[in-house]
């Protein structure tokens, strides 16, 4: 390095004190790390979802179009959302399990809005690996994955299998009785 | 070596852009007018209260033969757009948008029967052609195709200055000029007038032919702002608007450019301390 | 010139890796300790740069690729979504289209520098043949990324530059139908081009390793253009060359920045941003700013394949360029006469980029009108650039070979280290230049 020729000669303002040399390498060391992290972060970010990508992100759902004891499949954020007009007997079985044993215990009230309990509204993808379950499938009267063997009930709560969690329920409202925002 | 070489570039440099400069042979347009923008220079912003009033000109006279189809509606509500309010940071619930977008219909299929339906624009929708494709519009406007709008200010060489002198541009054609059917003589145009001409060949007018008559008047749009509504206050505004348009990140590039370069002068500043300090006692 | 290595592992790991796999050796002996003429100017600096381009036009570029789209139906549409949907997309897309200008900036550069201090001459042959090569990658590359954005500019420059090869005789249309994969440019020419431009840079990558080490097999030249011959004469590479090399990369990257945020479209061509048609031509077509002095010596001459010729002579010129020099003496420095014609060479080339810009037959002194050689005025730009193209030609073909024959050298000094002056008794020329040619 330059440590064996800076002190030789030394100028009478800025002198070898080696604590002042050390300061500009250190400096420009550093202004040089935080331009290339500050740098990474736009080709990082472009990874992230574009604009157009987010604009579809939230859609409106007409449920008047879903019969009783019928569930439409919609995409959405590209994975199937299900949007399923529990039948009587449905909503009954799962309030009836609210206290089994469970791996992710919940109520059945607290997977769908107040007043709503025939409107069940879930992200159709097992919390095991991402498949899409099919109704009707399993022992439990709601959902069967084919991929690894999970058993959802009729409120989607994991009851058997490898899958650790509920089939989520995403962030919807809704805007009137017939019309739900997912997203 | 090194000043040598500099007075080269320079002289070079200089050699270029003389010659480059605009040079007035017949056929050529007039240059565009000088307009003062506000996005212009580094510290340049858009005037959102002027972009409303583009927006309202492009929606109320230029949308009816001129397609934008490279924005969404939900741009308009987008940081440094026309309708961004900070409350709404996701233009898409943005209610001025949500408002502007429902206006307009769009072509879809119904899920259900597959048939093909018109329904209200969502954000996420972007502007609608105003004809359904390109001999439709042809049709429509005497064979002339209006061109796209989405990036019009960017596919210009004299760019937002130049929509400004085409529209305001307009004038009676000199004599000895034969103007067709359908078209309009404006300076502002690139073209060749020499085939109409039929005065000498030296003197060919400046400009060339339009298609597209005269679109606005005095008075044409009402500013909701209460802007008075002058043929140039018009001009100016959409002219503005359709580069915002072209360019919605100028804002946000502009900003950028200064932090990038405040901090690109501090660290060669460095650097340059530290060439110094390692070189100090080597002769060179 | 690389001796023996003084690189010694400090730590047991570093031991250890050293004698399975010495990379760490050969970094420190390319990068660290590598003896670096003391003498070096901020002319040489634009190699360190070169490689600051290579590198961003290949990050921006593979990130591009993340949301191109190469399909003559989407990549207009595809190119708007970066610059409009894109996280920060229109940052790296400017960054990518001006790094290019910036890359073909640095190159013009650093082959004058090569040029002017007779970098090319003996025993740098190959060293600097490989340099021509890596231009001619850098071209292909350029042409073919400027056909992706599928604009009006991209289309018909496509057009244009492959209907050059049509130019030669007999095989000439099946080649243009080859390269075209169809019977003109169209989807199938957009996707090779891009399948093209995505290889190149790697293989330029490849070339520049090539380069470097040829460059640290002979070592680097300097201005006095006279080989080190002692400790004296050098200095490490590290720091003394690197913290340079940044300094100049630092003020390289704030007229990259400038060019960036604040002109981001002045170096390209406002057609561009109109989608391709086949049917209508732009009223003025011109390749970017870094062929246009190509462009010029092509439309300079009046026979399409002898205008074709023409521009690829121009190019050769190049790679002959280390046997055309006769001169005994490497840096233009102590070639007073030999500098003036280098002046002129970059004022010719100025001038056959200005002419390529303008349209031929436009009067270079407007409103004056001389008399007609050729078809055309001689106040015109296809005449200048006639001028211009033929001094190019000259001063490769007549200058660099038989100027030396007559020319009066300066004194070369004895060694980088020793001032020029200390031999104040005029030695002939070619007394001086011996030195230079030994092993």
């Amino acid at each position: 390095m330059a440590d064996t020729a800076v002190g030789a000669k030394t100028g009478p303002e800025h002198g070898g004190d080696p604590s002042r040399r050390d300061f500009i390498y250190i400096a420009t060391i550093a202004a040089a790390a935080g331009g290339a992290a500050s740098l990474a972060w736009p080709f990082i970010d472009q990874m992230n979802p574009s604009a157009d990508t987010l604009a579809l992100a939230s859609i409106e759902f007409d449920l008047s179009k879903v019969a009783s004891g019928q569930q439409v499949t919609v995409k959405w954020r590209g994975k199937p959302l299900f949007v399923r007009n529990r039948t009587a007997a449905e909503i009954a079985a799962a309030v009836k399990d609210d206290g089994a044993a469970m791996k992710d215990p919940q109520k059945d009230a607290d997977r769908v809005k107040p007043g709503k309990a025939q409107w069940l509204v879930l992200i159709g993808s097992c919390t095991h690996l991402g498949c899409v379950p099919t109704f009707g499938g399993g022992e439990y009267g709601g959902w069967f994955c084919p991929c690894h063997g999970s058993v959802y009930d009729t409120s989607g709560r994991i009851r058997k299998g490898p899958a650790p969690l509920n089939l989520a329920v995403p962030e919807y409202a809704f805007l009137s009785d017939t019309k739900v925002k997912i997203g | 070596m090194l000043r040598k070489l500099s007075v080269i570039a320079a002289v070079a440099g200089l050699l270029t852009a003389g010659a480059a400069g605009p040079a007035l042979a017949n056929g050529h347009p007039l240059p565009a007018k000088d307009v003062h923008w506000s996005f212009e220079g580094p510290l340049g912003k858009f005037d959102q209260k002027q972009l409303q009033r583009g927006y309202k000109v492009y929606r109320e006279v230029c949308s009816a033969c001129h397609s934008m189809n490279l924005v969404s509606f939900r741009n308009l509500g987008d940081k440094g757009g026309p309708f961004y309010d900070a409350k709404y940071k996701n233009p898409n619930d943005n209610p001025y948008v949500k408002a502007i977008a429902k206006d307009y219909e769009v072509a879809d299929i119904d899920n259900e029967t597959g048939d093909t339906i018109k329904r209200p624009a969502t954000p996420a929708d972007r502007f609608p052609s105003p004809f359904p494709n390109e001999a439709a519009a042809r049709a429509s406007n005497g064979g002339a195709l209006p061109p796209d709008m989405s990036l019009l200010a960017k596919a210009r060489e004299e760019g937002p200055a130049h929509i400004y002198s085409i529209v305001t541009g307009y004038t009676a054609p000199p004599k000895g000029l034969k103007v067709g059917d359908n078209q309009h003589y404006n300076p502002y145009m690139p073209g060749d007038l020499t085939s109409s001409w039929s005065g000498s060949h030296e003197h060919v007018p400046p400009g060339g032919f339009i298609a597209m008559a005269p679109p606005l008047k005095a008075g044409q749009v009402t500013f909701d702002d209460g802007t008075p509504s002058t043929l140039d206050q018009q001009a100016k505004d959409v002219s503005a608007f359709l580069m915002w348009a072209a360019e919605p990140k100028l804002e946000e590039r502009k900003k950028m450019g200064l932090a990038v370069l405040a901090y690109l002068i501090l660290f060669s500043g460095l650097l340059y301390a530290a060439y110094r300090k390692v070189w100090k006692n080597e002769s060179h | 010139m690389s001796g023996h290595s003084t690189y010694e592992p400090k730590t047991g790991f570093e031991r250890w890796l050293d004698a399975r796999l010495p990379i760490v050796r050969l970094g420190y002996d390319s990068f660290v300790d590598y003896p670096t003429p003391r003498n070096l100017n901020y002319w040489w600096t634009f190699g360190g740069i070169l490689s600051l381009c290579l590198a961003s036009q290949l990050i921006t570029g593979i990130i591009l690729v993340m949301h191109y789209t190469p399909s003559a139906d989407h990549a207009f549409a595809s190119v708007e979504h970066i610059m409009r949907d894109v996280n920060y997309g229109w940052l790296i897309r400017y960054m990518h289209a001006n790094g290019a200008s910036m890359f073909f900036i640095a190159v013009y550069i650093h082959m004058l520098r090569g040029l002017y201090y007779g970098s090319y001459k003996a025993p740098r042959e190959v060293l600097w043949l490989l340099g021509c090569v890596i231009y001619l990658l850098m071209m292909a590359t350029a042409f073919m990324g400027y056909v992706l954005p599928w604009g009006q500019m991209s289309f018909h420059g496509a057009v244009v530059i492959t209907n050059l090869f049509g130019a030669l005789p007999v095989v000439g249309p099946s080649i243009t139908t080859w390269l075209w994969g169809g019977f003109a440019v169209d989807n199938p020419t957009l996707n090779r081009f891009f399948s093209l431009h995505y290889l190149l840079p790697f293989m330029i990558a490849g070339v520049v390793i090539l380069h470097i080490w040829a460059l640290h097999v002979v070592g680097q030249n300097n201005p006095t253009g006279v080989d080190p011959k002692s400790k004296a004469d050098t200095v490490p590479f590290t720091p003394y060359a690197t913290v340079k090399d940044g300094f100049a990369m630092g003020v390289f990257l704030i007229l990259f920045a400038i060019f960036v945020f604040y002109l981001p479209n002045a170096l390209g061509h406002s057609d561009n941003y109109i989608p391709a048609n086949p049917l209508v031509t732009p009223s003025h077509i011109v390749p970017e700013w870094y062929f246009l002095p190509f462009y010029a010596i092509l439309r300079a001459v009046p026979d399409k394949l002898m205008g074709v010729l023409a521009m690829f002579g121009a190019i050769a010129c190049l790679f002959a360029l280390p046997w055309l020099d006769r001169s005994k003496v490497r840096s233009m420095r102590y070639r007073p006469t030999m500098k003036i014609h280098f002046v002129i060479f970059v004022v010719a080339c100025c001038i056959l980029g200005l002419c390529g810009a303008k349209l031929p037959d436009d009067p270079v002194i407007p409103h004056l009108t001389t008399f007609s050689v050729m078809g055309s005025d001689l106040n015109s730009f296809v005449w200048l650039s006639r001028l211009a193209a033929l001094y190019y030609f000259a001063f490769f073909l007549i200058v660099m070979p038989f100027l030396p024959l007559s020319e009066k050298t300066l004194p070369v000094p004895d060694s980088i280290a020793s001032p020029a002056l200390s031999h104040p008794a005029a030695v002939p020329a070619e007394a001086t230049a011996a030195p230079e040619m030994k092993g």
